[in-house]
């Protein structure tokens, strides 16, 4: 019979190594980044009317 | 390791940013509304205290001093303008999240509590660093060049996070005093300033603004903080 590995058997984020997670926490921060920047900063007309109130609202430089 | 910080991030910024625009509502939005009726069209002497969007008539585009001014899209007023704000703040409230959760997954440990105090750090690093040199600007604020607004407060968020990182992660001295340095460091520079002033904004509606963002920002924070160590904790066997 095939062995299953259960869900318990898998190494717990705890023991990972920086090494393994490293690159998930980049994608991560990057994203976050990349998506702050595009509601909160990017320059085109009409994602600025469109976030208008939000940026206004979380205290992004605007206009 | 990537869905458990993802789907953390995902599921808490969607909450936060839920709360947040019910939080806005009360005091924020109104404002803001508020001084847009106080706007007046056109460009203040060297700054770039404007009119908005909300002045171009639907009719595609107008006449301004014979120069043709395009209308460009807008949510309409009402309804369709606050699910766009949502919008903006779910996303907004993500992106937030995603940082946090980046930070829990180097964290050693990271529960509600925890993620509170996270959420603490990013007021601070986000909303009360910059808020020192650029304060929550109503619509019709007198303020200098965007770029240059913009660059700072990127530049003050990346000091502000670096300064707290090593003040409290570090044991050496030497480099808490370097923590401490880089704190006060973006506020020690030139700070974008106007060159002239005059808001269309009247100052009696610009100090409640100013307060009632900061303390919508630090409800968001916390409640951010707390829900996203929460989720992170509990999803702690996604791989």
């Amino acid at each position: 019979m095939r062995h299953i590995p259960s869900v318990k058997t898998l190494p717990s984020t705890e023991s990972l190594s920086p090494a393994a997670k490293a690159v998930p926490v980049l994608v991560a921060a990057l994203l976050g980044v990349f998506m702050l920047y595009g509601v909160g900063f990017a320059g085109p007309q009409v994602l600025h009317n469109a976030a208008h109130d939000g940026r206004h609202a979380f205290a992004f430089p605007c206009h | 390791m990537l869905r458990q910080i993802l789907a953390s991030a995902v599921i808490a910024g969607a909450l936060a940013g839920v709360l947040v625009s019910g939080l806005q509502a009360i005091r924020v939005v109104p404002l803001i509304l508020e001084a847009e009726t106080h706007e007046t069209s056109g460009k203040t002497t060297g700054t770039v205290a404007t009119a908005h969007h909300h002045d171009v008539p639907a009719s595609g585009h107008r006449h301004e001093n014979g120069i043709a001014v395009t209308r460009v899209w807008a949510p309409e007023e009402g309804l369709e303008r606050t699910l766009y704000t949502v919008l903006t703040n779910v996303l907004t409230a993500t992106a937030f999240a995603l940082l946090l959760t980046a930070c829990y997954a180097l964290s050693s440990d990271v529960d509600w509590r925890r993620g509170m105090l996270w959420g603490l750090a990013g007021f601070a690093v986000f909303h009360l660093a910059p808020s020192l040199g650029l304060p929550p600007e109503p619509p019709g604020s007198t303020a200098a060049l965007l770029h240059d607004r913009q660059i700072w407060w990127f530049g003050t968020v990346a000091a502000t996070a670096t300064g707290l990182a090593l003040l409290v992660f570090h044991r050496k001295d030497i480099i808490k005093v370097l923590g401490v340095a880089l704190l006060a460091l973006p506020h020690l520079i030139d700070v974008p300033q106007p060159d002239t002033y005059g808001d269309m904004a009247p100052p009696e509606l610009v100090s409640p603004y100013v307060v009632a963002v900061l303390v919508t920002a630090g409800v968001f924070w916390v409640f951010l903080g707390a829900l996203s160590g929460f989720l992170f904790h509990r999803m702690k066997d996604l791989k």
